[in-house]
């Protein structure tokens, strides 16, 4: 019998007074991948994350986590998933320990067993020192981990984390993208959401666009930032009295403000159009203070996928 | 069922484990009751007098143990406020867990609690001049009311955590408990109030548990007539059941809507 994958969710609609929150969300995850939900604040992540753990129950649609559905049988999803959400769950007074100890055994654990998993779980995520001191004396990167690890006491088939990294230093953000990448290793899948691009880009085998509660676009980093068009060559001249002819030499399009010339590469890639463009400018004797290849970013493609498009322009005019 | 008692022992341990890392909110509540104590007792009671007669400390013994019960609503409502504010209850909305397990454990934490604050309150009573001159069982009886009203207002203070969640509600409600506690027969016989202020005060439901306290330790009750001189235990039975018919169900709702 196939695995059913982690999240199947169709048709997602959840409305909070006058606001649509999740539009018609489709969403496949598939098991044993990093999938992020990338979109600004207010697009829906939020609402998705809690539809899929359980916690918020959606109008319309069908979701079925691991294969469960979500509403007629709650308590297989949460046996199956892990939960972090935005604020953190833990309990501020008590110790690191106390509180694994605490949900281990709301897990059903014995005593001994949760003592020990708590143990396990506090030297995997490099808190064994920190382990009896109270969770409030704990770094904002501590707490992020410990919180991540009280998700995992039952090594849960699918792990939400929300927002994981919001207002974390780059190093407790770094802290926290190690964490992820240990848990996936380990065989859990992670649905994160984040509004970081870099995060997206660092952390996610697959990526989905969400704005205003619908996927305005999914696929790779990579297939996400082909989108934008390939890599580009910007060479900046010496004199402003060369970037026509630059310009005619390379193929490129001229900026006579930054004396600049870029150049999209073509299939062969950016290294191939990289040498064409120096090729290029040596043969013509054009003088060069900088060349720069480099890819777009996944700001970009998000900037360009969620800037309104020109049709949404004509209907505000009208 | 075996699950549910487990898992609410755990959430009970919490809050114990709490007193001994934090003990200062305890400390300081207990402190407080015993100022109140000596408040009342010493500054503004030889002023007052009881109809029916009788000294005032051992009148307002009982009615400051009822007040205690009362003033657990903040305690229960702070902490089901900072729990769901915080993502705990998320992670315990999340995981496969007893719905129960929640405001059972909070019972058990809270009526430890409030036992403490009573035994308390009652050796300092004893120490200021308070007597217990019925039997023993009535004695009993009246701790076992006492933590009844207790249990009504665990519901209460469950239900407005889960609908507010907010800070500001929860200073609402401590200052609210203050007229809710003053407009009764806590401290003042609601017979030398005007008419329409003593029948509310003899209706408010901290007044029939304090009343019932008063005859089943043996105090001077400042009652000459009235439904709580004939029937007080009796009320104080009905009151609190009254509460938790209409607030448990309201506070399960509560916890129902939270998935809206």
């Amino acid at each position: 019998m196939p695995v059913p994958p982690p999240i199947s969710a169709r048709g997602l609609r959840k409305r909070y007074g006058d606001t649509l929150a999740l539009d018609g969300l489709d969403l496949e995850v598939a098991a044993g991948t990093v999938h992020a939900l990338l979109g600004p604040n207010g697009a829906g992540k939020t609402t998705a994350v809690r539809t899929f753990a359980t916690l918020t129950s959606c109008d319309e649609g069908e979701v079925l986590v691991v294969g469960e559905d979500v509403r007629r049988r709650p308590g297989a999803v949460r046996r199956a998933i892990g939960l972090v959400g935005q604020s953190s769950a833990l309990d501020e007074v008590l110790h690191g320990r106390e509180n694994l100890v605490m949900f281990a055994r709301l897990h059903g654990l014995s005593k001994a067993d949760a003592e020990a998993r708590a143990a396990e779980l506090l030297a995997d995520f490099g808190l064994a020192d920190a382990a009896d001191r109270k969770v409030s004396t704990y770094s904002g990167g501590m707490r992020r981990r410990l919180d991540i690890a009280a998700g995992l006491i039952r090594t849960p088939r699918l792990l939400f984390l929300d927002e994981p990294t919001t207002g974390l230093d780059p190093r407790g953000r770094h802290e926290v993208w190690e964490t992820v990448r240990r848990v996936v290793a380990a065989g859990t899948t992670v649905l994160l959401t984040t509004q970081y691009l870099d995060e997206a880009d660092q952390l996610a085998d697959r990526i989905t666009v969400l704005g205003a509660g619908r996927v305005i676009a999914e696929g790779t980093s990579a297939e996400l930032k082909s989108r934008l068009g390939g890599d580009r060559v910007t060479v900046t001249l010496g004199s402003a009295a060369d970037l026509e002819r630059a310009a005619a030499a390379t193929g490129g399009s001229p900026d006579a403000e930054t004396l600049q010339v870029t150049v999209e590469a073509g299939p062969a890639g950016g290294s191939a159009a990289l040498l064409e463009v120096v090729r290029a400018l040596d043969r013509e004797g054009i003088g060069v203070d900088d060349v720069l290849l480099r890819r777009p970013t996944l700001d970009e493609v998000f900037l360009h996928l969620t800037a309104p498009t020109d049709t949404d322009h004509e209907e505000v005019g009208r | 069922m075996t699950a549910v008692l487990r898992q609410s022992w755990v959430m009970t341990r919490r809050e114990l484990l709490h007193w001994v890392r934090e003990p200062w909110a305890p400390i300081f509540g207990i402190a407080f009751s015993i100022m109140l104590l000596l408040v009342f007792g010493y500054l503004f009671g030889g002023a007052i007098e009881l109809p029916g007669g009788g000294d005032y400390l051992p009148y307002l013994l009982p009615g400051m143990f009822a007040l205690s019960m009362l003033f657990g609503v903040e305690a229960t409502m702070g902490a089901i406020t900072n729990d769901s504010k915080r993502g705990v209850t998320d992670r315990f909305r999340s995981m496969p867990i007893s719905s129960l397990a929640v405001p059972l454990g909070r019972a058990g934490a809270d009526l430890a609690n409030s036992t403490l604050q009573l035994a308390v309150l009652m050796v300092g009573g004893l120490l200021v001049g308070w007597r217990v001159t019925g039997s023993a069982a009535d004695a009993v009886l009246a701790v076992v009311l006492l933590l009844w009203l207790r249990f009504a207002v665990l519901w209460l203070g469950i239900f407005l955590g889960l609908t507010f969640r907010s800070e500001g509600a929860l200073m609402g409600v401590q200052v609210l408990v203050w007229p809710m506690g003053f407009l009764s027969n806590l401290f003042v016989a609601p017979e030398t109030m005007p008419d329409w202020l003593a029948f509310l005060a003899q209706w408010n439901p901290v007044s029939a548990t304090a009343a019932a306290c008063r005859e089943l330790f043996g105090n001077p009750s400042g009652i000459t007539d009235g439904v709580l001189a004939e029937h007080a235990v009796l009320v104080a039975l009905a009151w609190p059941a009254v509460l938790t018919l209409v607030f448990a169900p309201l506070s399960a709702r509560a916890y129902r809507n939270l998935s809206r």
